[in-house]
């Protein structure tokens, strides 16, 4: 058995009647690792996370966290899990201080008022922690479900589309939040999505599912060959700006110049310079946005593979 | 196993639709005893018309214990209704709201979680009797005052003496607990199967109406299923106003709800048990 594995999923299968929501998937998941889970809509990677926290049974294979089986150490495991399983529901007729210390009481631990208001300090709730549910916004229910998922200071965190729904300042907060409790905390995490970016940011191992299949696993530098990264920069003047590029290097690296923006191959450290470029020499830069999708590396991969 | 039945107690008594059943014990027990105060004669009269020729009824039979017996007999179809209410939300009003989720990724098995949301329905169906009990009997002593028991059933008139009376009450609800308890068990069956708790109220109430009906009409291949229908088991409360008691009846109905309480309770379980959570 090897001790540095949280999560090993050998053959699992669901069946919801002539339905394949998961067909034969093999995954590792080791100690420390912020773990992608990636694919399209409807590629089995909710059922796969029920499965994982026995919300509901497999029809085949077998789930061993923490080197156990699910089936028959199910409590033992809950204890060391805290997960969000897609929308964060809540007793909306309750406040979110209330809705904690509710789930603290059935944690296995012995949760304090303290850790109460430290994990909603922690999501930035803490003001409003007196308020019922109910009257929370989306954005709010997302990180009260981080912080239900906390709570208990769990070893592994199951995280499913933790950022959907929110803005884009909630999404950094959000990642950078991944970061410290893998990085500080040390804390294993298994984070499902269908961002391809939002993994490649904090992620360093991940799988792709599709048809409740894996397509391809393993270490998310290797996987993306992030030496490079696909760009668009939204400029305001496209023509003077292509002008300018035309007797430099970075014209080699242009692949797509239309409707005001540049798309261009480049290197992680170089798309800072091409920025600083473009600005020093007054070319008002709008957006600086990464153009790979999900959609894109995943059509690239399944080529791959057939 | 304590700390979960007090968390879904809370639950239960933090949910607006959880107060429908005191509130409406608490408005409709007053007005009826206002009402039998001012025209309870009239009931009295009724029972004793056939026998006032030939015996004199003196003392205060329009008392408590009166107007308390005609209210336990709205049992059968008013009070399951309150219950229903509750009881279907159990598991039902989780799937609604997608609470499971929180729940059944806890450190607790689901028979845990079964088992505690079940006893907290039962503690509720046990509340609302007892309000029933202390306004039917509190709010008729004080506007009514207490008496012998007039009782007419199976066609026979009894009277009950004043110290004769209160133990029989208190047996009555007792009984009238466990057959509330059955009502509430069956809607606990149907909230574990669906995902709303509109069905299993609506469920429940038919299949009482249903039973009530079926036993109420005489016909021969009806009577012959009565026995096997938990509705006509229902009245068991009323036997304890029976002189003689007949011991063997009241047990064998008591065990048939018991009987009827745990197999209700254990259907829901295996099936929460089994089911896939896709809420």
């Amino acid at each position: 058995m090897d001790l540095d594995k949280v999560i090993e999923i050998v053959n699992l299968s669901k069946h919801f009647k002539d339905l394949k929501a998961v067909n034969n998937l093999n995954l590792n998941v080791y100690k420390g690792d912020v773990f992608g889970f990636l694919g399209p809509n409807g590629a089995g990677k909710s059922t796969t996370i029920r499965m994982l926290v026995s919300l509901i049974t497999p029809s085949e294979g077998s789930i061993k966290v923490f080197g156990n089986t699910l089936r028959h150490h199910r409590k033992e495991i809950l204890g060391k899990i805290g997960a969000i399983v897609e929308k964060p529901d809540f007793y909306g007729y309750l406040s979110a201080y209330k809705n904690l210390e509710i789930l603290g009481k059935i944690s296995g631990k012995e949760i304090g008022k303290n850790r109460i208001m430290e994990v909603l300090e922690l999501v930035g709730l803490e003001k409003r922690y007196k308020s019922k549910v109910k009257t929370y916004s989306h954005g709010m229910k997302q990180r009260l479900g981080l912080a239900q998922a906390l709570l208990h200071d769990p070893e592994l965190i199951i995280l499913d589309e933790p950022t959907t729904g929110l803005d884009p300042q909630g999404m950094k907060e959000i990642r950078d939040l991944i970061v410290y409790l893998s990085k500080e905390k040390q804390k294993t995490i298994f984070l499902s999505s269908h961002v391809l970016y939002e993994v490649e940011l904090v992620a360093n191992r991940m799988i792709i599912i599709d048809k409740g299949s894996a397509k391809v696993e393993g270490n998310v530098e290797e996987l993306l060959d992030s030496k490079s990264v696909r760009v668009t920069f939204e400029v305001d003047n496209m023509e003077r700006a292509k002008s300018l590029l035309d007797n430099t290097a970075w014209i080699d690296k242009l692949d797509t110049a239309v409707n005001g923006k540049l798309i261009f191959n480049l290197a992680h450290d170089e798309v800072s310079q091409l920025n600083k470029y473009l600005v020093q020499n007054d070319i008002s830069v709008g957006a600086v946005i990464p153009t790979r999708s999900l959609e894109e590396y995943f059509l690239n991969i399944t080529q791959k593979v057939s | 196993m304590f700390k979960l039945i007090n968390i879904e107690l809370y639950k239960i008594f933090k949910k607006w639709r959880s107060y429908i059943g005191f509130i409406a014990i608490a408005v409709l027990v007053p007005v009826i005893e206002f009402a039998l105060q001012i025209e309870g004669h009239k009931s009295i009269d009724f029972i004793t018309r056939d026998l006032q020729q030939s015996f004199l009824f003196v003392g205060n039979l329009l008392n408590t214990y009166f107007v308390s017996y005609l209210i336990l007999n709205s049992l059968t179809v008013h009070i399951p209704f309150l219950i229903t209410l509750v009881a279907g939300d159990l598991l039902a009003g989780e799937s609604t709201a997608g609470t499971y989720r929180l729940l059944l990724t806890r450190p607790v098995s689901r028979m845990q979680i079964v088992s505690s949301k079940f006893i907290a329905g039962l503690i509720y169906t046990f509340l609302l009797i007892l309000l029933l009990a202390v306004f039917s009997l509190g709010l008729g002593y004080l506007l009514l005052g207490t008496g012998e028991l007039i009782v007419f059933r199976n066609g026979i008139i009894t009277v009950f003496a004043k110290n004769d009376i209160i133990w029989r009450f208190l047996l009555a609800y007792c009984s009238a607990v466990l057959s509330m308890g059955v009502v509430a068990s069956l809607a606990f069956l149907f909230s574990a199967l669906v995902e709303n708790a509109i069905g299993p109220i609506i469920s429940t109430m038919a299949i009482i109406i249903i039973f009530l009906i079926i036993s109420a009409i005489n016909v021969d291949i009806f009577q012959s299923i009565r026995p096997y229908l938990f509705t006509s088991y229902m009245g068991t409360w009323s036997m304890f106003f029976d002189k003689p008691l007949d011991r063997f009846e009241i047990v064998k109905s008591t065990l048939i709800l018991l009987a009827h309480i745990a197999g209700l309770f254990g259907l829901a379980s295996y099936i929460f048990y089994k089911k896939d959570i896709l809420t």
